[in-house]
Parts: structure tokens; sequence; C-alpha cells
């Protein structure tokens, strides 16, 4: 049935292809099937072969049969583009590709990264342990990086973000340890120190007119003061608190084991399904929007590539995390922080004065937005994502240290660039961010994996973090 | 007709889905003026980056034959080192050097490493004196006037032993006097053998100057005029440029009666504690419903300060004085209060504090007024995209779709979206600073139709205007600012420009 519907929408590209004219020739459909099954055979064939590589044996699970099906699929549609960005430049697709090339170059980026390690280290990379590692590791500077992208979309830049991370994370190992408060009462508590500490910067910068560079510098010195003052007594503070701890390795609890999918984390599957189901039911409605205004959307077939693309990405990664422990609290909380900053950043009035300060200052005040309100807003917003980064790193060490957020001020913003933000403000979106982290840290994990020396690990991160601008740069020029 | 030191045959210039330049020819002659005309978007700029080196070799097809050898740029170094130079609207100045740095940036005069000052500071001084530049060669170029700035660039032409001197739009931010100056100092080195490329929209100039003048239109070369046969005309000259003729370049409007003062200000002073002096003083004036009330003046008479005073002051000026919206008392901070208050203000410089050329044409559009179109602070895109296709139908805006960048689009189109911006806000008062600098005649025509149905349908418009046949053709009344001051008030029936200039230069 699938099968047939999806030849039905190739049988018109195909033909855009072939040049041929008149569809309903007897031959002509001869050659769509054949193109079309002919790609479908070559995808079931090689994706077989590397499975049956990978798992040294023949395919028994019928799991791996759905799996040799959607990938033999994927390759089908992926060879048809093909011929069609080949032969026909016209077509819809390369049109699409060409206008998103920038935005896809990151997906890809981090897709190939990925594939690539697997295939080094056998399979252990994508294990669900060490994908799991992996987000943990990532979520600290993952907050980071969304709130260092509006501070560098209006054109500045914070590096006292690490310290300030360690030294909030100290607070909270404080409170913690040595003013008995419950948990409860120090997240908030040290959010709102974050904000402060925001707020402050912002007065420098945008009411005393310092650079930001220097604002943030002076604040890097001082926070680092601040950290070592706030572990004198007693060095590193060890954190006894079991809840809090969680944060930073702990996972979502799941439903008693019944016998019904063993081993399985059922509210991560759940979870996992909602979210694919609130995507497609999201992307459909705003396409029936977009057409009740008449305007331009995707080709049907294109659409549905879309959703069966991003669905499978949802599903696979839901798949690896549920067949571990599930959901750990750090993915949560990254989730939810990209979620609200891509919301804000994208959806609202906010986000629109966030990107026309950065696009033109001068412009946007006189548009009527208030310049230093808004310097106020992301500076604070970036001070309570910093003290969430350091609640994340205090609880992953289950401690406070004397040299806790050392340079992830700069990761953070490496973060960032490589996830596609302009130096020169005004451009720059948090899920590129976000995706910059990870392409960030899993070269780390992979390499770590595969026992690079961190000599080298620096220098491959190095050629990482300049190709990705080179590609922007380049990507960038030829759109204008 | 003499040999020619410049000529570019069979140019094409393709951008992804235009054709900017479509098989154009031209030709210099050695030692004449030549004037490239034509509408904005026509194909003179993209013409002159080809000829420059910035569209390098290789990017576009034809020839370019420079003192009879086939020329292959690969950049402005090699262009400049051929005797090109192009001087742009833009100053390319660094401000806060000296004047003699500035004018051997680039080819610094060494004895071995280190730079020669002396010898410097001495070459500046000739260079200066033969663009009859009378400033202290080790001023900042940031303490000159916009005027003085384009002779410094000269100046660094010239000491550059530049064959071709190429200026693009150079009086569009001089006032009368010093184009006067500019125009006998271009006279002046054709004398000395400097062949001259001159690009302006200000057709009077260019048959004043003009030896030649070529036009061009949608990137073809329409034709070249020499003017020792007399072909080169106003009228002549606009019907190449558009294709069509123009007999009057302001659209007629019913007289009206007006209606109610909507914007009045007594006793208005300001002082700038960044020049720590006064730079209004005592202004009294008002607008009335339904009126085009025009503010001419020299360039920094305090027009533009004037109206970013009364428009929320964003500059943070010191304000005396009372200003009345409809009668009440109002008093603004910022610009957001100016536009709640419905006045609305179009800036001089659309590129530098107009547009965010980065963003898209619809984003831009809806900028200042993002609440008509929002929700509980949620942005309906869709409402969005619909609402700038109304503003492209009905100003006509040139562009392929709203989602396309405004540093995209010509300067004409680029105006017409900041116009769109503005009258998103539904203002009652719109204020216009210089709405027509640096675009064509069509475009022009263009913007003061929509004027007139802005005033028909009962809106205020105050107009600065540099133009005077401008501040003539289209104002109700007159207002004249010298110094800082109101020099003076005529009806329309009363100004002439003789009049305004005696007022203004007093």
């Amino acid at each position: 049935m699938l099968e047939l519907i999806l030849l039905y929408f190739y049988t018109k590209r195909i033909g855009r292809i072939t040049k041929v004219k008149d569809l309903n020739t007897r031959n002509y459909q001869i050659l769509a099937v054949a193109l079309w099954f002919g790609g479908e055979l070559l995808g079931a064939v090689a994706s077989a072969l590397i499975i049956q590589w990978w798992i040294k044996g023949p395919l028994t699970n019928i799991f791996l049969y759905v799996t040799v099906y959607l990938i033999a699929l994927v390759t089908a549609f992926v060879f048809i583009g093909f011929l069609e960005t080949v032969l026909s430049p016209d077509a819809p697709i390369v049109k699409v590709l060409r206008q998103n090339v920038r935005e896809y170059g990151m997906y890809i980026a981090l897709f190939v990264i990925m594939a690539i390690f697997t295939i080094t280290t056998r399979g252990i990379f994508i294990s669900s342990r060490n994908i799991v590692n992996l987000v943990n590791q990532t979520g600290y500077i993952a907050v980071l990086a969304v709130g260092m992208t509006l501070v560098i979309v209006i054109r500045h830049i914070d590096l006292s973000v690490g310290f300030l991370a360690g030294f909030l994370g100290a607070i909270a190992a404080t409170a913690l340890v040595f003013w008995h408060l419950p948990i409860f009462v120090v997240i908030p508590l040290v959010l709102a120190l974050g904000v402060l500490a925001g707020l402050f910067t912002a007065f420098l910068v945008a009411q005393m007119g310092i650079p930001s560079f220097v604002a943030t510098l002076a604040g890097w010195l001082g926070f680092r003061g601040a950290l070592l003052l706030a572990t004198m007594g007693t060095g590193t503070i060890i954190i006894p608190d079991t809840a809090f701890n969680a944060i930073g390795n702990g996972f979502i609890p799941d439903i008693p084991e019944s016998g019904f999918l063993p081993g399985v984390h059922k509210i991560t599957l759940v979870l996992g399904i909602l979210a694919m189901v609130v995507f497609i039911i999201g992307a459909i409605d705003e396409r029936s929007k977009k057409q009740a205004y008449n305007f331009e959307v995707l080709p049907m077939d294109l659409f549905v590539l879309k959703l069966v693309f991003v669905s499978a990405i949802i599903g696979t990664i839901t798949w690896v995390l549920a067949g571990y422990k599930g959901l750990s609290w750090t993915a949560v909380v990254v989730l939810i922080v990209t979620l609200v900053y891509h919301f804000i950043t994208t959806q609202t009035v906010l986000g629109r004065h966030i990107y026309a300060v950065g696009g033109n200052p001068e412009a946007a005040e006189l548009s009527g937005i208030n310049v230093k309100k808004l310097t106020y807003v992301v500076f604070g917003s970036m001070g309570m994502l910093t003290a969430l980064s350091g609640i994340l790193f205090a609880s992953r060490l289950q401690s406070a240290t004397t040299t806790a957020g050392t340079l992830f001020e700069l990761d953070a913003i490496a973060a960032a660039y490589v996830g596609g933000v302009s130096a020169a403000g005004g451009v720059g979106k948090v899920v590129g961010s976000i995706v910059g982290a990870f392409v960030m840290l899993s070269l780390t994990s992979g390499m770590n994996l595969m026992g690079i020396d961190i000599s080298f690990q620096y220098v491959v991160r190095a050629l990482v973090l300049v190709a990705a601008v080179i590609f922007d740069v380049a990507t960038r020029n030829r759109a204008n | 007709m003499s040999t020619p030191i410049l000529e570019m045959k069979n140019i094409v210039k393709e951008f992804p889905g235009v054709k900017a330049l479509n098989n154009v020819s031209f030709r210099v002659a050695t030692g004449e003026i030549h004037c490239l005309v034509g509408e904005n978007g026509a194909g003179k700029s993209t013409l002159m980056k080809v000829l420059s080196g910035v569209y390098p070799h290789g990017e576009y097809s034809g020839d370019i034959i420079f003192e009879g050898e086939v020329q292959k740029f690969a950049g402005i170094p090699d262009s400049t080192k051929a005797g090109i130079v192009i001087i742009y609207q833009e100053l390319a100045l660094v401000r806060e050097m000296t004047v003699y740095e500035n004018i051997f940036l680039g080819h610094e005069i060494t004895n071995g490493l280190t730079v020669d000052w002396n010898e410097t500071v001495k070459r500046a001084g000739e260079a200066l004196k033969k663009v009859k530049l009378d400033v202290n060669p080790a001023l900042k170029v940031k303490d000159l006037g916009v005027g003085k700035q384009q002779l410094v660039e000269i100046a660094k032409a010239l000491s550059r032993d530049v064959k071709l001197l190429i200026l693009d739009e150079p009086t569009s931010a001089l006032n009368e006097d010093d184009s006067e100056n500019l125009l006998n100092l271009l006279r002046e080195l054709k004398n000395h053998g400097v062949t001259c490329v001159l690009i302006s929209h200000k057709l009077k100039e260019v048959i004043e100057i003009a030896d030649t003048v070529t036009v061009l239109r949608d990137g073809k070369t329409i034709c070249t005029l020499d003017a020792k046969k007399g072909e080169v005309s106003e009228s002549i000259l606009i019907k190449h440029m558009v294709g069509r003729e123009i007999d009057n370049i302001y659209p007629k409007r019913e007289h009206q009666q007006f209606g109610e003062v909507m914007l009045e200000v007594k006793n208005w002073s300001a002082y700038n504690p960044a020049l720590g002096r006064n730079i209004l003083k005592d202004i009294d004036f008002n607008v009335r419903k339904g009126e085009i009330v025009g503010f001419a003046g020299l360039m920094g008479s305090g027009r533009t300060e004037l109206a970013l005073s009364i428009f929320g002051n964003p500059d943070g000026y010191r304000i005396n004085g009372e200003m009345f919206i409809k009668g009440q008392k109002q008093h603004f901070k910022h610009p957001q209060d100016a536009i709640e208050a419905g006045v609305a203000y179009v800036t001089e410089d659309r590129k530098s504090d107009g547009l965010i050329l980065i963003q898209d044409v619809k984003q831009n559009i809806t900028l200042a007024n993002l609440q008509e179109i929002s929700e509980r602070g949620v942005v309906n895109t869709n409402a969005e995209v619909k609402v700038a296709n109304e503003y492209k139908v009905s100003l006509n805006i040139k562009t392929p779709t709203v989602e396309q960048k405004v540093s995209n689009l010509s300067g004409g189109n680029q105006q017409k979206v900041s116009l769109g911006k503005w009258l998103f806000v539904s203002p009652e008062v719109l204020i216009l600073d210089e709405p027509t600098r640096g675009i064509d005649v069509g475009a022009k025509f263009e913007i003061y139709t929509i004027m007139n149905r802005l005033v028909k349908e009962g809106m205020s418009i105050i107009m600065i205007s540099s133009e005077l046949s401008e501040i003539l053709g289209m104002s109700d009344r007159v207002y004249i600012v010298s110094s800082g001051k109101i020099a003076g008030e005529l009806p329309i029936e009363e100004a002439t420009q003789e009049k305004i200039m005696h007022m203004a230069t007093n």
C-alpha cells in the first residue's frame, strides 16, 4: 500500500528526470517502476549487508527486517532525489535543499560524525549507554550555548559564564550541605542569583556602556575569585543529596516491570511516541494553516518524506534510550530549555526584537524597540542558564570543586559558532547551537572511545570549528 | 571621436535569477567627463563593480579594454594599480585616522621599513592643494564635514596617479555649494588630463558637466549621447531612463482644506551632550491634518536632529519646550511612545538606521508593529506574510517574494519597504527624512504619488528634503531651518528657490 502511494507520487517526478512528456505509456510505467524498485533494492541489499556485518550473523529479528525495509525506502527516495538533482536542476527537492543547505548542513555534519564513530568503534559509540553519557556530558555546555546564542545574536559576548557556573554550583552545594536548605529552595535560589549576576553584567554593558568583552572579562576574574572564596574552607564540597545528584546522573522513573516489553523503559517509549504524534500533528496543522492563506508549502511527497524522516530520528533516539535506563534528567532539562528558547526565538515578538537588535541596533531603536531593556533580558536569561549549567555540573560530579566551570565559556561559544551563529550578530538559531554542542562533544566522546590521544583531539576539534565556520560563511555568501 | 581610455564590450553579469547586465557596452574617451545615468536597478553600480574587480574576471562575460589592453582584474587592487579608482557614495575613509594617513592608506611612503611621515605630510599637502581643500592634514577625518571628506577621497585617488576616476553619486550627500565646488573641481581635473566617469541621479548636474552621457536601463545600454552636439537635455534623459516621457515629476494633488493641528511644537530647544552645544534653539512649528509641510535647509542645519528630538529622542538630547499632539501635551521618552501616539519617522539613511538589511522584506515591514499580528506575544507568521504582500502590492515593491532579503533590493525598493514599515503602524503624523535620496526618477514619482494618497486619506506629512525642487513640488507649506533655528516660514504660493536659499544660508 505504502509502496503504491509513494510510487504514485514519484511517477511525475521520474517523468521530469527522464523528460518523458506522456506519462501514460506502458514503457514509461515500466521505467518508473524499475527505477523506483531499483533504488529500493539497492538500499535493502546494502543495509542488510552492513547490519549482518555489524551483528556478525544472519538477520533473525523482525525488528531488523523492518529497519532494512525502512532504509530501503529512504534509499529509494534519496536515489530518485539524486537523479533529479543531477538531471533536473529546477526540481522542487533541489530548490528546497538549496535554500536550506545551511540549516541542513549542521544535521548532516552531526549525522556523518556519528556514523563515522559508530563504524570506527564497531557500534560502541551508538550504544545506549554511550549516548546517555554523551547527553549528560553535553547538558551543561548545551544550556550555556543556548544563552550564548542570544548574547552573540545581539552582538555581545559573555566570557564570565564558566566561572559563574562554577561559583553558583558551589553556592548550591554550600546551601545544601552547610545551610541544610531543601533542594526545592536551593534550585530557585541559585537560578535567581544567576539572573541577578546576568542583570549586573547587563547594567555594565547597557547602562555604563562598557564593551561586553571587557565587562565579562572582569566577571571572569571576579567569579573565579568568588568560586575560590566559596570553596576556601573545605576545598571540594561533597554533595550527599541524592535528589540533587539525580539531576546530573539519574533517570526518569518508570512503571514497574509487568512482563510487557521487558528491559525497555516504557515511560520513555510513551514520551517518544507522544513527541512523534505532537510533531506530526503540529506539522500538518501548520501546513493546512499555510494552505488556508494560499501560501506555498512543501510538495506533498517532500512533506511526507520530512515527516517520516523526523519521526524516524525521534523513534531511533527513543528506542536507543528506552533500551537502557530511559531518559536522563539532564536530557529532560536540555529538551525543555531547547523547546522553550526555540519557541521564544522563532515565534514570539520578544524573539523578533532580539534578532532585530542584532541585525541593526539603530534601526531597532528607531522602530520602537527598547534596546537597553532587551540587553537586560538577554543577559538575564544568560545568567539563569549559567546557574542551570552550574547545577547540572555540580550534580553530575556530586560535588563542587575549586576548578568547576573552567573553559565552559569557550566551549559554549565554540558550540554556538559551529551551530551557525554569526559573529557579526543578528543570525543564529538555538537548535543550531544545541546541535553544535553535540557535534563538539561527540568528537570528544568518539575519539575517547577510539583511544585517540588528547593532543590530537584538540587539533581535530579545532579543524571542525574552522570547517564549520568556513561552510557557514561560504553558504551565506552564496545565498546573497 | 578621440581614442577611448576604456572600452567595455558585451558585458554580461548574472545573479541567481536576474540578469543584472545584459550585453552592456560602455566606451569612455580619454580626457572627457562621462556621465552614467539610469534608474535604480538599471545596472550602473554592477557595471562599475565589474570594472573595478569587485566581481573578478570569470564571474562575468565580455571584455574590459583599458588603455588598449584587455584587462582581467582579480580584485580592487588590480584595477587600482591600472589607474582606475572608484569613489563610492558611502565614503571609504577611516574616520579615526588623520587626513594624511587616509590619503596614503594602502600605499604608504616608506624609507626602507618605516613610514616616512614627513614626506607623507608634505605630499598630502600637495594632494590637498590639487583638490583646493584648505584643511590641516593632521586633522582626523571624522572632524571634517561630508563635503570635505569627499575631497579627501579625491585627493587620495590623485595621490595614486589615477587615470580614470569614477564617482558614484558624489553629490547626493552634499549641499548645493559643496556640489558646485565638486563639479568645478572635476572640470579642473579634466584640464589636467584625468578622465572622469560620474554616476548621478541629479540630471541638472549631469547636463551641466557632461561631455558624453550613457544611459542604462534594465541592464542594457540604451544610448550614448554627445553633449556637444546638443543631444543632452533633461526631458531626453528622462525619456531614455524610464522608457516613457514624464511630463511632470511631481504628481498633482487636489488642493484641500486642512483639518485640525495634529502636531505642534513650541519653544523647542535641544542640547546635545555629546557635542557639548545646543543643536536646536526656540523652534516653533505645526502641522495640520492632511498637510505636507516641507522642511528645507542645508546639510547639518538641524532638521534630522529636530525629527529625532520629536520622535522619542533616542540620542539622549536634553530638551526644553513643549509638544502637543492633537492639542494634548505629550512627552516621549522613547520612540515607542511616539509610535503609540501616532508619529512615525522614516529615517534619512535607510541602510544604517532604517532597515535591517540581513532580514527579509516581511520582517522589516512588520518590525515596528509586531503587536498587530501577534496574540499574547506569539507572532502569527502567516498573517505577517499576508500583511507584507499587501504592502508589496500597494507600494509596488519590486521583489520576487516577501521572503527576499532587503539587502538584495534596489535603493528605491528599499525605500518603499522602509515606508511600508511605517505605514503599517498606521501613523497620523509621518515624518519623511530625505524620502527620495539616491533613488531614481520612476521610484520618486511613485513615492510622491503615495504621499499624495496618504494626505488625501488624512495623514499629515513632515517632509525633510535637501532638494529644493522637491520641497517646492510637494509641500503645502515650507519651514526653512538654519543653524538649529527656524529661519522662516513660507506658504507654497510665495516660496521660490531664491527665497529659500536666501533664508537657509543666513
